[in-house]
């Protein structure tokens, strides 16, 4: 937790926290799109119409590829009665209306933007058209019941017809209805409907402008020196070679590091090369993986924080016919989004305009105020699209940096991290150790669960208001079992390992769905049944577990025999109020794990938008493979050793399996779906490894050897 | 002063000739469709494609790329194979992030144009080059059939 031990930015860090509790922060509204001609009203914080009848409605959640560039703007378009194909979309800024209810704070993350905005999003929409409507009976001197709102017009007693551009102004003045009637689900015309994303084109024909794309007038670029020890420190500096290279501008130290701007970021990133830097490298210089594991092995002798207790473990396991123990370990890993950290700022004496790719706008804005002295309202933030960020883009390290560098040299400055600072200087996913006992009774029926996790805890640093009790509950997800186990301890123990953590997809599911998972499926084993039908008998009083269990165990062809060479194994979680299960179909070829088939049943309640949730589960899918087969952090004198593709291997299109997937028809509120899959299925593929040649594999990435 | 020859126009560029073409493209042409991904010819973000040629812009210099035609994801559109490509795209909905997706799409293009029936084997052996940390394989495999008039496995 080097970072931690920087005052400075820890102090940025609680700003931008604190920024949670109801403060009103300034809003600039960018209207570059207006021309002269055409003025823009907004009836509420979502939505934007402009004389011309443009409809803009903002994004208050970061497009990262789960799709809630489309997902949010429906519910907004479903209510407001406007042809979801002719809208806008923007980026929202930093503001109170946009803070995610889920989270407290303006942040995409943890599954929730469509979870948070189903209602929020549907009664803004309303709100705004019963604004409109209102208006056009007023014009009319009509009774608003008279009219009726379709396809961005209003139209009134004897053929009377107003736009929505027409009629936004006066909309605008009106209060808005408290209470708004929603649409029943049999109304609804885009909701649930497997409708196209609305930025598909972009993203093909090149034109769409992630974090890395920005160009300001004026514009320097710079690379950054970090110490290869995260957390380590400047001592001194040669940069004189730096200095007389081609193109460069500034060499300037900043809280990370040593900048080099240039004219082209090649000539920063060559000159920043040349850099001959001393480090002083910290309290983490020795680091090593062993290290790592060794403590958090010895953390588990010490007293865990208490999530359940059920019944008396200790009884139930000496009673118990068979017993058995087994500890899953996972390692550290990075994010690895395509798009690697960048930022674009513009910091002058009294404004600053921020662009880039970022998940946490509420923190940009607390961090660039503390940065740069400026008042909130001076500051105006703008969130591009993201080429990726799983997590990653929560922690603003680089936006700090580039906010830094710009204050410093007091020009604007595009600040872009290689492949390898990126690989070599993340927030990475936990390690974690996970021991359980389990007991079966004479009949090979559970009668004892006993669970202990240790693992650093990314919530102590970034809110640690909410670890109570030594309690995280970032760190407890999906901790507890669904199975009907009468005597169940299940505790963890944060222990801090040196490096520093951050939230990646699927969080601390990842970490409890496969140690859970596996060793239902070890006890299963031990009581001579079927990985299937013992979870099933376990789950009398789960009928959303036991649903999805069922149905990817029917499409999968549970129990129908497979070629030779082949087996199946089968996992059920629950994460982000989402159910699934799925079954996954091994081979083991040239001594590595070989997954062809993934069969995926997901009950997610009501979806906004099929399509995006299948572009989901895929997308999970590939990430979890990725996972299993290849996901390493590893640390040796402190440093990280992985620094590219070559040694952090990320899946490839002929590794991809055949992915089916089958969503239940449901009614229940909806889950989340961005994330719970790649925790899933690094469980289905180990139980089916078992099954297929008997080794269990208890530590991730997977090795046969 | 190099000159080179990009989406069939002619552009002087001022800079290094041992400056990675992918720099080139962005930094000093301004045309930022085309991506950095990991600067080691290890992602495939940064395809374009030289004389036809599927290439890393990350590992290819601009001395190495004058005087050749480039293609970039702004041209590929003009080319049959390319919009047949993209029109498939956009069919699928294949992009999530979309990051990728320009060196995805060249390297399909590419291989519609030397292949234009291409069996699941050669779809692998074209695209293994490009990374998605999205995971969009299932609906670039498909788009590519669909492209190609073809059926999948």
């Amino acid at each position: 937790m080097t970072a931690l031990k920087n005052p400075s930015r820890r102090t940025f860090l609680k700003s931008g926290a604190a920024l949670g509790g109801g403060l009103v922060i300034g809003v600039h509204l960018p209207q570059a799109f207006a021309k002269t001609e055409v003025t823009t009203s907004m009836p509420n914080a979502w939505i934007r119409i402009g004389s011309d009848n443009t409809v803009t409605i903002l994004c208050a959640r970061s497009e990262m590829g789960q799709g809630v560039i489309m997902a949010l703007p429906t519910l907004v378009a479903e209510e407001l009665e406007v042809d979801l194909k002719k809208i806008k979309v923007d980026f929202a800024p930093p503001g109170e209306a946009y803070i995610n209810a889920m989270l407290g704070a303006q942040l995409t993350g943890g599954s929730t933007s469509v979870r948070d905005g189903y209602d929020k999003l549907r009664v803004a929409g309303a709100q705004a058209r019963v604004m409109l409507v209102q208006a056009a009976a007023d014009k009319w001197s009509v009774d608003a019941e008279k009219c009726k709102a379709a396809n961005g017009m209003v139209t009134g007693p004897g053929g009377k017809k107003a736009s929505y551009g027409q009629l936004a102004e006066a909309a605008s003045k009106l209060t808005p209805p408290k209470d708004v009637q929603l649409k029943d689900a049999s109304q609804f015309r885009y909701i649930g409907k497997p409708l196209k994303r609305l930025d598909t084109a972009g993203k093909i024909n090149g034109t769409t402008q992630f974090g890395i794309d920005v160009k300001l007038p004026g514009m320097l670029y710079a690379a950054l020196a970090q110490c290869p020890v995260i957390g380590g420190k400047v001592v001194s500096v040669d940069d004189a070679k730096a200095k007389s290279m081609p193109g460069v501008k500034h060499v300037v130290r900043i809280t990370d590091g040593v900048a080099v701007v240039a004219d082209s970021w090649w000539q920063a990133k060559t000159a920043r090369d040349t850099l001959n830097i001393t480090w002083d490298e910290g309290p983490n210089k020795s680091l090593s993986t062993a290290a790592v594991f060794q403590g958090l092995a010895d953390a588990m002798a010490k007293p865990a924080a208490n999530i359940r207790q059920q019944g008396d473990v200790a009884q139930a396991m000496s009673g118990a016919a068979k017993r058995l123990e087994a500890t899953y370990e996972m390692p550290f890993l990075s994010h690895s989004p395509m798009e690697p950290m960048n930022f674009t700022a513009d910091v002058r004496s009294d404004s600053a305009m921020l662009i880039g790719s970022i998940q946490f706008q509420q923190m940009a804005l607390g961090m660039a105020a503390a940065i740069t002295g400026l008042k909130p309202g001076q500051i105006t933030i703008k969130t591009t699209y993201l080429g990726g960020g799983f997590g990653r883009r929560i922690d603003l390290d680089y936006m700090a940096q580039a906010v830094e560098i710009s204050k410093t040299i007091g020009k604007p400055v595009k600040l872009v991290w290689t492949r390898e600072d990126d690989m070599t200087h993340d927030f990475y996913r936990p390690a974690s150790v996970t021991k359980m006992f389990g007991g079966l009774d004479a009949e090979g029926k559970p009668v004892a669960l006993s669970l202990k996790m240790t693992s650093p805890s990314v919530t102590t640093r970034l809110f640690p208001q909410i670890v109570k009790d030594g309690v995280d509950p970032l760190m407890t997800e999906a901790i507890l079992v669904p199975y009907d186990i009468a005597n169940q301890s299940v505790g963890t123990v944060i222990h801090e390992t040196g490096l520093r953590v951050g939230y990646l997809r699927s969080v601390s599911h990842a970490l409890n769905v496969f140690a859970n998972e596996s060793f239902i499926d070890e006890m299963a084993v031990a009581a001579g049944k079927d990985p299937y039908q013992f979870r099933r008998s376990l789950l009398e009083k789960q009928p959303r577990f036991r649903n999805v269990l069922d149905l990817a165990a029917d499409k999968a062809g549970w129990g129908t025999s497979l070629p030779a060479g082949r087996a199946r194994g089968i996992a059920l979680m629950e994460g982000y109020e989402t159910y699934m299960a799925q079954v996954a179909e091994v081979s083991v070829e040239g001594g590595a794990v070989k997954v062809h088939r993934v069969v995926v049943a997901v009950d997610l309640g009501r979806m906004v938008n099929p399509n995006i949730v299948e572009q989901q589960l895929e997308s999970n899918i590939v990430f979890g493979l990725t996972a299993l087969l290849y996901g390493n952090i590893t640390l040796k004198d402190g440093r990280v050793e992985q620094t590219n593709f070559h040694d952090f291997k990320l899946l490839r299109m002929p590794e991809t399996p055949k992915i089916e997937m089958h969503i239940v028809k449901s009614t229940e509120k909806p889950g989340g779906v961005g994330e719970p899959g790649m925790a899933l299925l690094p469980p289905a593929v180990a139980n089916a490894v078992y099954a297929l040649n008997g080794k269990r594999l208890r530590k991730m990435p997977f090795s046969l050897a | 002063m190099a000159r080179l020859t990009i989406n069939g126009k002619s552009r002087e560029v001022n800079a290094d000739p041992s400056t990675p073409l992918l720099w080139v493209i962005r930094d000093s042409l301004g045309m930022t469709g085309t991506k950095f991904g990991c600067g080691a010819q290890l992602c495939g973000a940064c395809t374009v494609l030289l004389d036809g040629v599927p290439v890393r812009s990350c590992g290819t210099s601009l001395s190495v790329a004058s005087g050749r035609k480039i293609t970039t994801i702004e041209g590929v559109g003009a080319t049959p194979a390319g919009k047949k490509v993209q029109q498939a795209w956009a069919e699928l909905d294949v992009p999530q992030c979309g990051y990728c997706q320009s060196g995805q799409i060249m390297s399909a293009t590419a291989l519609l144009t030397t292949n234009p029936k291409p069996t699941d084997a050669d779809i692998n052996a074209a695209m293994e080059g490009n990374i998605c940390r999205c995971g969009t394989y299932p609906r670039i495999r498909a788009a590519i059939h669909k492209a190609a008039g073809t059926k999948g496995a």
